[in-house]
């Protein structure tokens, strides 16, 4: 059961990124994109991840999504590729580095002692519960979990500041 | 349970997609949303290996990572905006100011 489902999931996953890296138009290309973060969210459920599935879902596939839909329509910038590459080595020469690091990332993950499955039983049970993870955050990570909230109030002003009009230097 | 390897391998071919897709498309904004998809594979990873170690850890990176990508996306694409709006393209090509 759990082969099935991650071989359904996984491969809507590739189909997505693969359809993204595709189509022509921007539009389309931020929908597949919604499609292979929602097949990841479900991988994470698969990986005993509830809460990550949750977070996935909510900003990946509806805050950050929604803001790249709206740029993509308020900019008009479906098609910018008209025009002929002006790199043209550029691109057997990409696909080239692309494969070599396919190949060196698969060895690199048949190497490692992961072949064997996750352990189940006692311990696996109550692994992944969100008021596990909530403790961590708020008592190992307390540090690192305050400073995302600098950088995000850092983010909110660098939006407002790269997009105000009008006050340029005279 | 499917074994952690089969979940870096589909991890380790999001990567390299994300990366085909930064190095061969010249439209800004689906060159930002392959980086997205990179950023997702590697919480794919982050997560599998969580699972494998039975250590919630690793997913409070992930946590970590999706709320920093929040923050990047929304400075990106304000910059993009403001690329957009100086340039009226969003093709990396024609972005090329800085060149001597």
């Amino acid at each position: 059961m759990d082969f099935i489902l991650f071989g359904v999931t996984a491969a809507i996953a590739l189909i997505g990124a693969v359809a993204m890296l595709l189509s022509r138009n921007a539009v389309h290309s931020a929908l597949f994109l919604l499609m292979n973060f929602g097949a990841i969210a479900v991988l994470f459920l698969l990986l005993q991840s509830p809460f990550l599935f949750t977070i996935q879902l909510t900003v990946y596939a509806g805050a950050i999504m929604v803001l790249f839909l709206f740029v993509v329509m308020l900019l008009g910038a479906e098609q910018v590729e008209a025009t002929p590459d002006r790199i043209a080595w550029q691109r057997p020469l990409s696909l080239l580095l692309g494969l070599g690091l396919l190949g060196v990332a698969v060895v690199a993950a048949l190497r490692g002692e992961m072949a064997a499955a996750p352990p189940g039983g006692e311990a696996a049970l109550n692994f992944g519960d969100p008021a596990q993870l909530g403790a961590l955050l708020f008592t190992k990570y307390l540090l690192p979990f305050e400073i995302t909230g600098v950088i995000l109030l850092i983010a909110v002003v660098g939006v407002v500041v790269l997009n105000q009009r009008g006050r340029q230097k005279a | 349970m499917v074994p952690t390897s089969y979940y870096i391998l589909l991890s380790a071919a999001l990567f390299i997609l994300g990366v085909l897709g930064v190095l061969l498309r010249r439209n800004a904004i689906v060159v930002f949303m392959s980086v997205e998809l990179m950023l997702n594979a590697a919480n794919l990873a982050l997560v599998a290996f969580a699972r494998q170690r039975l250590s919630v850890d690793g997913q409070v990176l992930v946590f970590f990572v999706i709320t920093v990508a929040a923050a990047e996306v929304a400075v990106g694409l304000a910059l993009l905006v403001a690329i957009f709006r100086t340039k009226q393209t969003a093709d990396v090509d024609e972005v090329s100011t800085l060149r001597g």
